[in-house]
């Protein structure tokens, strides 16, 4: 039962925003927002005592077997866990921002929210499929009412992108359906127990793999990325960047390895190269970025790249990497976007060039922002470093010389991070910068979870690995280890 | 079969009572209390029919299940249409009782042509949907358009009912019979006489369901006749085609050996349906023409209903015939309290009119085909129909790229109506509450049934 809450929580929460205030709806989504955080966290709880409690599963549409059927997983109680958290943290950093119609703002951001959960419960591929375009709505309307100066065309970009991946989707899901034996269903368990024609997964790989590839985004479906990231208003970008496109791997990792093993196994080279080749080509990008979204977004196809790469190689250590990963990406990068959303609040703008000499200026900011990047950058005892040394692992294991192409990306992500502290934290104050102020509570908080998880996780990831370790045995059954 | 003599007795009425009782509102409540009564006389037939054909009037009706809920469909989106354009249809000449007879005429057309068992019915219920169209079409006389687009419909809908005589005098000479049950074409034994008949029938149907390379008169006649027209015309009398073509093709032409010869056939003229539909709908500045191109790509969708020969087809056309009419009527119900019918005509609609901003963003949803709303369920239900029937699986992925094309035009209302700026101008005093409630109604009856089917399938 408490699975349906973390999806009924921001749904009906959602919709009386829209009735509410301006002033009241910002509370309100934040004690929703927080709500729902408290059920994810007793959601993760009980999974570790009796995870069969959580699931739900009662009759939905009776003429094609479709159930409402949700349940967790680890993975899926992590992913929860993140959304739940990203939330507050978001709403925190745009506290004081004046959005126009913010009951409306607010509505969305938890009708989306709501998609998010359904998404990473569902265990009915109709219900999934539901769901992951669910998301693709509010995150629409957000982008384009709220976003900068190109919001329709980019946004309309991005939502023709998701939903014609997501068609392709549907129509593998059809497909996979009418394989399924006796009286047809669309439950999890059916998809994985089907042994479908080798010759016909290979094709089938592509019909899903298209709508994840496009959510992760994967080199050369990432287009849309850079630019919806920059035109979206930060909280949004927040959302999209820490949880929407965690979508993409956990599709992968939930529908694609266990329906499709064969298909997997035949082009996950391919898919390997193809996510290297995005992870040396977005860090070059980034290097020439001023920016800071734009930086940010190209930084995060790297790393996005990078785990993407991993969860094909079918490696123990580097799976068990992209799954904390997941986690801990999400958490940075949501980091990273706070203290980006901080300085366009204060300052206006988000080019490199024009910043300087925060360090004297706002020293908490500098600090926050300094910790996360290193977070980022993925050095020892921050929650980075965890995954992207296990993830190395995994991939060197697999292939030494694909291993030794991504490896540049730590060098390339290290110049264009550092690099950009440098012009930003340090370097001489200019008159935008002279009178900056320092962090506001509520972004101070909200920084303070981020920075205090990166630590906490970057020097005991023990529980959080143990608590993965059932999703990674699950996935490792059904991937040939090389 | 009481709803299908009650429409026919009170059309007739109506139209008697048009001449003594002079007030539109009137009329107009006469008719909503028509139909909603026509409607509760289909629920009383539910318990009387089952999956099995109840043969009536000598052979002539073959009833089943599946055409009594399909006229409670009709009935159904009728009333709403009524409910919520009922207004505007009767102001559109001097002759309301007639609008309203003539409405009532069709719905009995469709009836038929939901439960006909031989041919000579098929070609009776055409006729009883196609001629009231073309006086409807043709209502607002002292419009030019109007008067062009009544006359092009009436010349195309002769010569493709010239077709579908021509379709069934071969037919007959090849089987002897005009039962369509006791055809039964066998594969080895279909000879060029048959084959002719199958070919210039599905021909006809074509042209009635504006499907390509048949659909040239659909953009013209559906802009020219009067919106609260053309609004009843491109959404439950093309569904009342589609139940023609699927009854008979099934029913007659159902035998998979007689299937592999029109189905290839069938499935070229879904592909260009769907392209030319999509493609064009792209290009159009006017919502109105914009929705005419909209429904010739509907159309590509409802056809895979006829190409797959399966039970999940059935339940596709019944859930598209609902899905697509209730928000097509929605839509056109909004557009004909706009001035101006242009795209730009709606720029700032949803600062001036939130809610039917809202509603509105809710039908396009629909025909999109975006989960939680009834088109998606529909769309599920015929591709997947598709997809099991076997070997149809490109003209799949082809619905689905064009189905993705279609999000262009389908957004560029919600963009206007959202993202623009601008100052939407409504006729202010239409816009009642009456109005605006049953615009929710409708669209909480889209939303509904994306989410519970089984509103309408349990019944089957």
């Amino acid at each position: 039962m408490m699975t349906v809450l973390l999806i009924l929580v921001p749904l009906i929460c959602g919709l009386i925003t829209f009735l509410l205030s301006d002033k009241a709806a910002r509370a309100w989504a934040f004690v929703s927002a927080v709500a729902t955080l408290l059920i994810s966290a007793g959601c993760a709880w009980i999974f570790m005592q009796d995870p069969a409690s959580l699931t739900l599963d009662v009759p939905w549409i009776a003429q094609l077997g479709a159930r409402f059927h949700v349940g967790l997983d680890s993975l899926a109680a992590i992913l929860c866990l993140l959304t739940g958290i990203a939330y507050p943290v978001t709403f925190l950093s745009c506290w004081k921002h004046p959005f126009a119609r913010s009951s409306q703002f607010y509505g969305l951001m938890l009708l989306m929210q709501a998609g998010l959960m359904g998404v990473f419960c569902s265990l009915d591929a109709l219900l999934f499929y539901g769901f992951w375009e669910l998301v693709i709505i509010p995150s629409y309307f957000l982008c384009s009412i709220w976003g900068g100066k190109k919001r329709i065309a980019v946004t309309f970009k991005f939502f023709v992108y998701t939903f014609f991946g997501s068609l392709l989707m549907l129509i593998g899901i059809i497909y996979l359906y009418f394989q399924t034996p006796g009286a047809h269903s669309f439950s999890w368990e059916a998809f994985k127990s089907l042994q479908v024609d080798p010759a016909a997964q290979r094709w089938l790989f592509w019909l899903f793999f298209a709508a994840f590839a496009i959510k992760i985004p994967v080199f050369p479906f990432h287009t849309w990325q850079p630019d919806t990231y920059e035109q979206a208003p930060t909280p949004v970008t927040m959302i999209l960047s820490a949880v929407m496109v965690k979508m993409g791997l956990f599709g992968v990792i939930r529908w694609l390895i266990p329906v499709l093993p064969e298909g997997v196994q035949y082009w996950q080279h391919f898919v390997m190269i193809l996510c290297v080749i995005g992870i040396v080509y977005a860090s070059c990008i980034a290097l020439m970025q001023t920016d800071l979204k734009r930086l940010f977004a190209y930084s995060s196809i790297a790393h996005m790249g990078l785990m993407s790469a991993v969860v094909f190689s079918g490696t123990e250590v580097g799976t068990q990497g992209v799954l904390i990963q997941m986690f801990n990406h999400g958490i940075i990068i949501l980091g990273l976007w706070v203290v980006v959303e901080a300085i366009e609040q204060k300052l206006e703008t988000r080019d490199i060039t024009a910043l300087g000499g925060l360090a004297t200026r706002s020293p908490r900011l500098a600090i926050a922002l300094f910790l996360v990047c290193l977070g980022n950058i993925g050095l020892p005892l921050t929650s980075g470093f965890v995954g992207e040394f296990m993830m190395f692992t995994g991939l060197y294991q697999y292939s030494a010389w694909m291993m030794a192409v991504a490896g540049l990306a730590i060098i390339l992500v290290a110049i264009y991070i550092l690099r950009m502290l440098q012009r930003v934290i340090y370097g001489e104050v200019n008159a935008l910068t002279e009178k900056v102020q320092d962090l506001r509570v509520h972004e101070w908080l909200a920084l303070a979870v981020v920075v205090g998880l990166i630590v906490l996780v970057g020097i005991y990831p023990k529980p959080l690995l143990d608590f993965l370790h059932q999703t990674t045995e699950t996935l490792l059954a059904f991937i040939p280890v090389p | 079969m009481k709803a299908l003599i009650f429409t026919a007795v009170f059309g007739i009425f109506l139209m008697l009572a048009g001449l003594f009782i002079k007030r539109q509102g009137a009329l107009r409540i006469l008719a909503v209390l028509g139909m909603a009564a026509a409607f509760v006389l289909n629920l009383t037939d539910f318990s009387l029919y089952g999956t099995q054909a109840t043969a009536l009037f000598h052979d002539m009706l073959s009833v089943t299940r599946f055409g009594i809920l399909f006229s409670a469909v009709v009935l159904g989106c009728t009333l709403v249409y009524l409910l919520l354009s009922g207004k505007d249809l009767g102001r559109i000449g001097h002759y309301t009782g007639e609008y309203y007879a003539l409405i009532f005429f069709i719905v009995c057309g469709i009836m038929v042509a939901a439960t006909f068992g031989n041919l000579l019915m098929l070609f009776l219920a055409i006729e009883i949907m196609s001629i009231p169209q073309y006086i409807l079409a043709g209502s607002d006389k002292h419009n030019l358009k109007s008067n062009e687009a009544s006359l092009k419909y009436f010349l195309m809908g002769a010569f493709s009912t010239g077709f579908l005589l021509m379709g069934i005098a071969l037919l007959y000479g090849a089987t002897g019979s005009f039962e369509i049950r006791e055809m039964q074409l066998v594969g080895d034994m279909l000879d060029p006489m048959a084959l002719g008949g199958i070919v210039l029938i599905a021909f006809a149907l074509s042209f009635k369901v504006s499907a390509a390379p048949f659909h040239f008169w659909t953009p013209d006649v559906y802009d020219g006749a009067p919106t609260a027209v053309t609004s009843f015309i491109s959404t439950i009398v093309k569904v009342g085609g589609f139940v023609a073509f699927i009854r008979l093709f099934h029913v007659a032409f159902g035998n998979p050996e007689v299937g592999n010869y029109w189905t290839t056939v069938l499935a070229i003229i879904t592909a260009a349906t769907l392209l030319i539909g999509n493609i064009t709908a792209v290009f159009q500045q006017s919502v109105k023409r914009m929705l005419a191109y909209s429904s010739i790509s509907q159309a590509g969708f409802m056809l895979f209903a006829v190409l797959a020969m399966n039970a999940l087809a059935g339940e596709g056309i019944l859930l598209y015939a609902a899905a697509y009419s209730l928000a097509t009527i929605g839509c056109f119900a909004i557009l004909l309290k706009m001035k101006d019918y242009t795209y730009d005509g709606y720029n700032g609609l949803a600062r001036k009119q939130p809610l039917l901003a809202l509603v509105h963003t809710i039908f396009l949803f629909s025909l999109v085909g975006i989960p939680a709303t009834a088109g998606f369920l529909a769309k599920y239900f015929v591709l997947s129909a598709a997809v099991s029937a076997g070997g149809l699986l490109w003209l799949v992925i082809l619905a689905v790229c064009c189905a993705a094309v279609s999000a262009f035009y389908y957004f560029r209302l919600i963009w206007a109506m959202y993202f623009k700026e601008g100052n939407a101008e409504v006729e202010e005093a239409e816009i009642t509450p009456r109005f605006k409630g049953m615009l929710v109604v409708t669209a909480v009856l889209v939303i509904l049934l994306g989410i519970w089917p089984g509103l309408i399938l349990m019944w089957m």
